[in-house]
């Protein structure tokens, strides 16, 4: 699965707080888009834990085209191991992320 | 967004469409000016260490400022009017905190003044996400063996401001002396207090 800068457009958020609660796994999409976002290359395609939500705000990948016309989303603190981001190391990285950046990540599907 | 802005690219086109805009009759050099010096009016590192001190010192405040650190730097007056949110993260003596923003330069300006250059470099950037410890040593906080870190990569609204552990031996000192020894790179979380 992907995400891009039109679905996100079309998309409609579920912008509930609950979606992703706090301790739900998670995964980012591996998807390299062609425009602007704030799902950092490191960050691509790895597993994670929701810290909490962070709250709603528009999403930048729609926003930075400046035509006023981004859906609201919530963004999610997203705690990362370093062993999951860098093969090494033995810290957290937390980033914020949108929810079009998410998906659950299942055990049965892992 | 390279670590030197004056010679990037994004300065020049910066510096460009400033005289544009002022060429055109858009906007004069003194409202940019104005509107810069409105910006960063009272943005100081000494708000954060106040902040800081407060949590020290008063039980109460520092659960408000971990539960909601918006509202809580709003009750000694800043962040007053400001969309984002502030997030405070706490050191213990067994975790460390440490703030980037690894896509540019997010910074909570509002508290801690105008970021120092090293803040927006490619090698703090890139590398203190992946081997914390190694930059914390070259900043000289050498942290103990065991001590879990978490960086905090500030990739959307939220700006976070770490609250460092208070020095022992400071049970006898106010609140105005404790902030005197908030630094400002420990409000980033790359020195200790």
């Amino acid at each position: 699965m992907s995400w891009n800068r039109v679905s996100s457009m079309n998309r409609v958020s579920s912008m509930a707080e609950d979606r992703f609660p706090p301790g739900t796994r998670v995964r980012t999409f591996r998807h390299d888009p062609p425009h602007h976002t704030r799902l950092p290359r490191y960050a691509r395609g790895k597993r994670g834990v929701v810290v909490e939500p962070e709250g709603p705000a528009e999403l930048a990948d729609v926003s930075a085209l400046g035509d006023g016309h981004a859906p609201v989303e919530q963004i999610y603190a997203v705690r990362f191991d370093a062993r999951d981001l860098w093969g090494e190391g033995d810290h957290h990285v937390v980033l914020d992320l949108w929810e079009s950046y998410l998906e659950e990540d299942r055990a049965d599907e892992r | 967004m390279s670590g030197d802005h004056s010679d990037a690219t994004i300065a020049q086109r910066v510096r460009r469409l400033e005289t544009l805009l002022e060429e055109k009759g858009v906007l004069s050099g003194a409202q940019l000016d104005e509107t810069i010096d409105a910006y960063l009016s009272g943005a100081s590192p000494a708000n954060g260490a106040r902040v800081v001190a407060r949590a020290w010192t008063d039980p109460d405040y520092r659960s408000r400022l971990l539960a909601d650190g918006t509202a809580a730097v709003r009750e000694l007056g800043f962040m007053e009017g400001s969309y984002q949110r502030l997030r405070v993260v706490e050191n213990t003596p067994g975790t460390h905190n440490v703030i980037v923003c690894t896509l540019c330069s997010c910074y909570p300006l509002r508290l801690l003044g105008p970021s120092p250059s090293w803040y927006k470099s490619e090698a703090y950037r890139s590398r203190v996400v992946r081997e914390p410890r190694a930059v914390l040593a070259e900043f000289g906080l050498d942290l103990r063996a065991g001590t879990e870190i978490t960086v905090w990569d500030s990739s959307a609204e939220t700006r976070y401001m770490v609250l460092p552990c208070r020095p022992e031996g400071t049970q006898g000192l106010g609140e105005e002396q404790l902030a005197a020894l908030v630094t400002r790179n420990a409000l980033i979380g790359t020195a200790a207090v």
